[in-house]
């Protein structure tokens, strides 16, 4: 603007100067009236319209009466031939977005404005008139609009397929009549009509696959020349190859050429774009890989930050699943960690921790440590969390890595970055035996010092479960009592009920934790005082409260046993009187799916949330949702329960998937049912199994679902019986029951009369993986060694020709359900012989460990030897009986 | 993946970072409070960092932030993160590009402000509602600065033009009722 709209402040400097400054809406509305003069003062009135914007943008906001005012004087400037006023009038009516009677004011202006002779008018009336459009009025102007997608003018193209872009969503019906108009503009000369003309194409055929395929086929051949259109060709075309990946035999993935090409485009977004699908691909080889991550690491040296970050971001998603491929950037790698952009450095460090091997470790720790001290909490957070899983791999380096999170756990920071040092520190004393004591240690230290509540009283609480089983508990002592004289009361009374924890285990400790309970006896704070006195009477076993050992163990270290939000309702609902509140009228059953069972996959086991009170894992949650059941509760103890395998595709009406329940001598299959239409609910809910192809299994149970409302997941379970600590396999096939009723979703009432009907389901096997469960062992040459040869058996298989080592020892893996150990499962690039070191526990709970030793030779035949110790020779004979019949 | 590159805002700001001029087109912040906290997120986290001669970068919270500084107005864009960074870098170069060609090289505050007619149609020239118009920054530039050169064609023009609206108003009048 020529003219300062408010006169200049003399008091303030220069810097501070602003021309909206002192600005007030009342007055700007009132200054708008100059849009009502007969004589318009173009300039003016741009300036009030740009007032108008300022104060809009700034968040202020209008009443529906201003707007109303303000529309209906912007209207009468559609008289001024003023282009610049023109285009501030097209966007004060887009800000203001009016409502549809106040559309029909304007319409038949940005109708002319639409057929004018000026480019910019058409183009901007034309976005203006479909961002205001409804229905109805659309179909007036759908013949300008079809004109419009083809004009030699790009802007006015573009404008035109943009707005069909969004017309799509609202009228899908109209915007689909113009596919022949916007095929024709894909082939414009313009770089953007290209893209934007692609981009309504592939929507409006997005739902037809052969269509999009064609599209694919025809586009790749080479006619695309904008970079943002090329882009776009990319992502559909790994569409298309995700859809139909079902060529694997031969091993050409189609338009994988056509990706590499794009590979060597000149522009860097394209290449990004390229090599990014590349690494997405489903199941890709390193040998597809490696382009794609030869371009990224030349990305890593460029001077442009976003680009680095592009290349190392990708990467270390790659890291993830193919860290052998990345390996070759390492250096590169390593000089990113001193990249000004924090960013970058963070992933480029954690990338780096996941390609690393066990000999770098040491020399990476070291570089870190530097790195930690001037980045901000967010990134250290993922810096500790790729520590962590680093130290799972590799545990013998649990002394090195366990040292670095207690250095960090000693420095500033807040509360998030704390709590991922803890967990981290909890996960590896739970896995790796080796680590407790130090890490126990560390922990107490941490506490000494600790501003976070939440923090300490998890320790305390973990401190209880774990100190009383180590060397010497009596060492703790010390911490734990600390906390009664110096924190807070709710620290205090988790310190009281780890102090009893020690007492109830420990019978040498006892008179001293009695000293030290009685002590409190006399705090300030009821729950602790209350705490205290409760201990000393359970504890004291003198008659008082009458329970025995077992009792005082159970009430100490078990868990609650039902669930948190019941016992809340309960609690609610309970009003005071004679009556005590008795917990076992508690409902136990969980209302909906178990939380637990939702993030179960990928998620990272969470360390404190409740070491072990509560469901910490799934299985946690299924053992107690199936305990709670009277029909299965005399299966006895729940060996394993799979992950969810779906039974329906994704989309349907009905979502099922089920999960395999293995007990000692009977299996019980959960169907977690999901009922997708509103319209509709089912009542009576079972699934009718068909057993013939599993011999040994016979039905002994099945509990219906009550009632299934939309989208409120529910359970029917069906128990089978089979042999006893058998790994029994077989094949069922499964057919949904149920009653179904009609729904008014408005008024959310079901309708009397049901009607029934069934809905076929997938078929499912139980195989000998589900008799297995993952379980790591830190060391594998000491577990194997003190395993002892007694029953051991060796023997040699050929696997015949397979694509890969790493996908024949990733087969063999998968059939076996056993957990590699060290890293083991990952094959090195161009390996010719690979050994995997597997443990497990087999049913009946029998450790098994299994060394297997691949060799793969010229034309891609595969033979294994396989070495399985276990407890028992029975089992070790059933291990090579699950890999001579797989 | 978002099949086609979706922006999900763009904010210039100033070295305090108060508004100068913003556009939201998602619904991820909903209320006004909602996008100040975000922008007062993002301004803190890139604050300290250099981004004066080439484009930064940042990501938290599930969003990518391009941006770039010049004089007291810092520039971003953001995108989901799983969107390509370098077509948002793009499209911030486009945006900065053509500020400087308005601006005529002079951008600080003080003029966007004063000019900030310009910056809102440079705005609305690059970005409809998360589509990508335009990414080149003199291209945006001209179709912005256009507006104010060529004031109205000649005498004789205007009459046939408004005459044939005139007719084509009166058609769409009739096929309204």
């Amino acid at each position: 603007m020529a003219e300062p709209l408010v006169k200049k402040d003399d008091d303030r400097d220069d810097e501070d100067y602003s021309p909206f400054m002192g600005i007030e809406k009342g007055a700007v509305l009132q200054e708008a009236r100059v849009f009502n003069d007969p004589q318009l003062d173009a300039r003016r009135c741009s300036q009030v319209i740009t007032k108008l914007l300022y104060l809009l943008n700034q968040g202020e906001t209008f009443t529906k009466i201003e707007a109303t005012e303000v529309f209906f004087a912007v209207t009468k400037l559609f008289q001024s031939k003023d282009t610049g006023l023109r285009r501030m009038v097209y966007l004060m009516i887009k800000e203001l977005s009016p409502s549809a009677d106040e559309v029909i004011i304007v319409t038949s202006s940005l109708m002319k404005d639409m057929n004018s002779k000026t480019d910019m008018y058409r183009a901007n009336a034309i976005r203006v008139l479909c961002r205001i459009t409804d229905g109805t009025l659309l179909t007036q102007i759908e013949r300008y609009l079809k004109q419009a997608i083809v004009d030699k003018n790009p802007v006015v193209a573009s404008a035109a397929l943009v707005s069909g872009i969004h017309l799509l969503q609202t009228n899908p019906e109209i915007v689909k009549r113009w596919s022949n108009e916007v095929q024709e503009a894909v082939q414009s000369r313009a770089a953007l009509v290209q893209f934007h003309a692609l981009a309504l194409l592939h929507q409006i055929r997005q739902n037809d696959r052969l269509a999009v395929s064609k599209l694919v086929t025809s586009l790749t051949r080479g006619s695309v020349r904008s970079p943002l259109a090329q882009c776009l060709l990319i992502r559909y075309t790994s569409q298309v190859i995700r859809e139909s990946s079902v060529n694997t035999q031969t091993g050409e993935r189609p338009f994988l050429d056509f990706l590499e090409s794009c590979l060597r485009h000149k522009a860097e977004m394209v290449i990004l774009e390229a090599a990014r699908a590349i690494t997405e691909l489903s199941g890709v080889t390193s040998r597809e890989l490696t382009p794609a991550i030869t371009v990224l690491q030349l990305f890593l040296s460029s001077s442009k930050p976003v680009l680095r970050f592009a290349a190392v971001r990708t990467l270390n998603k790659v890291a993830m699943t193919h860290p052998l491929a990345v390996t070759n950037c390492n250096i590169d790698m390593e000089s990113l960690i001193s990249d000004q952009n924090r960013s970058i450095a963070t992933l480029a460090i954690t990338t780096l921790l996941k390609t690393g091997n066990e000999s770098s470790v040491d020399r990476l720790m070291k570089q870190i440590t530097n790195f930690m001290s001037d980045i901000a909490d967010e990134f250290k957070i993922v810096v500790v969390e790729a520590i962590r899983s680093l130290c799972l791999k590799f545990p013998l380096k649990y002394r090195s890595l366990m040292n670095f999170l207690s250095s960090i756990l000693r420095e500033e920071g807040g509360f998030e970055y704390k709590k991922a040092i803890v967990d981290s520190i909890v996960i590896l004393i739970k896995d790796i035996p080796e680590a407790k004591e130090g890490g126990l240690f560390h922990l107490c230290e941490f506490i000494e010092d600790c501003e976070f509540t939440y923090l300490s009283t998890q320790i305390l609480h973990f401190l209880g479960n774990e100190g009383p089983k180590t060397s010497d508990p009596s060492k703790y002592i010390r911490y734990i009592y600390n906390r009664v004289i110096l924190e807070n009361a709710t620290i205090r009374a988790s310190a009281v009920s780890t102090l009893a924890k020690f007492g109830a285990l420990i019978d040498s400790l006892k008179p001293r934790i009695f000293v030290l309970l009685r002590r409190c006896l006399y705090d300030s704070d009821d729950e602790v005082r209350d705490r205290a006195t409760l201990y000393l009477n359970m504890l004291g076993g003198d008659g008082l409260v009458g329970e025995t050992d077992k009792d005082v163990k159970e009430f100490l270290f078990g868990s609650l046993d039902v669930p948190l939000v019941n016992l809340e309702t309960s609690l609610r609902n309970y009003e005071a009187s004679e009556e005590p509140f008795d917990i076992s009228t508690v409902p136990k059953e969980v209302k909906s799916q178990p939380h637990a069972e939702k993030k179960a996959p990928g998620k990272k086991p969470s360390g404190l949330g409740a070491p072990s009170s509560g469901p910490t894992s799934a299985g946690d949650a299924f053992e107690k949702l199936l305990s709670a059941i009277p029909e299965f509760s005399g299966f006895g103890k729940l060996f394993k329960s799979s992950a969810p395998v779906e039974l329906t595709e994704a989309e349907t009406e009905y979502a099922v998937n089920v999960v395999k329940h293995i007990y000692d001598g009977h299996v019980v299959f959960q169907y977690n049912c999901t009922n997708t239409i509103p319209e509709q609910l089912l009542e009576n809910v079972t699934v009718f199994v068909d057993a013939s192809e599993a011999e040994e299994f016979s039905e002994v149970a099945s509990k219906p679902l009550k009632t299934l409302p939309y989208d409120s997941p529910g359970q029917s379970f069906v128990a089978f019986e089979k042999p006893e600590g058998v790994p029994a396999v077989g094949k069922f096939s499964n057919l949904l029951k149920f009653i179904v009723k009609e729904v008014d979703p408005s008024m959310g009432e079901a309708d009397e009369e049901g009607v029934e009907d069934e809905y076929q389901l997938e078929d499912f096997e139980v195989v000998s993986a589900d008799y297995m469960l993952k379980v790591g062992v830190s060391n594998f040459k000491h577990a194997w060694d003190n395993m002892g040869a007694d029953c051991e058996r060796v023997d040699e298989y050929g696997l015949g020709v397979r694509e890969s080592l790493a996908e024949a020892v990733s087969a063999v893996i998968n059939i076996l359900g056993m957990q590699a150990c060290e890293g083991t499962d990952v094959v090195p690039s161009n390996a010719r012989s690979h050994t995997s070191l597997l443990s497990g526990v087999f049913i009946g709970n029998v450790k098994v460990l299994a060394r297997i030793s691949f060799g793969i030779d010229g034309p891609k035949q595969v033979a294994m030897k396989l070495a399985v110790r276990s407890e028992d020779q029975a089992v070790s004979d059933a291990i090579h009986e699950i890999v001579a019949s797989g | 993946m978002e099949s086609c590159p979706t922006v999900k805002s763009i904010l210039l700001l100033d070295s305090e970072g108060k508004r100068v001029a913003v556009k939201y087109y998602t619904d991820d912040w909903s209320t006004h409070s909602a996008k100040l906290a975000f922008e007062k997120s993002v301004f803190t986290k890139t604050q300290k960092t250099n981004a004066r001669n080439e484009a930064e970068i940042v990501m938290f919270d599930g969003y990518i932030v391009v941006y770039k500084f010049i004089q007291d107005l810092h520039f971003f864009l953001i995108g989901g993160d799983d969107e390509n960074e370098l077509i948002l870098a793009a499209v911030l170069q486009g945006f900065f590009d053509a500020v400087g060609l308005l601006l005529r090289n002079n951008v600080d505050k003080k003029s966007a402000l004063e000019n900030l007619d310009l910056i809102l149609l440079c705005l609305d020239e690059i970005v409809d509602r998360g589509i990508i118009l335009e990414t080149e920054g003199s291209v945006i530039a001209g179709k912005v600065a256009t507006s104010g050169l060529d004031s109205a064609g000649s005498l004789t023009e205007q009459t046939i033009s408004q005459a044939l609206a005139t007719a084509r108003e009166h058609l769409a009048r009739s096929l309204l009722k």
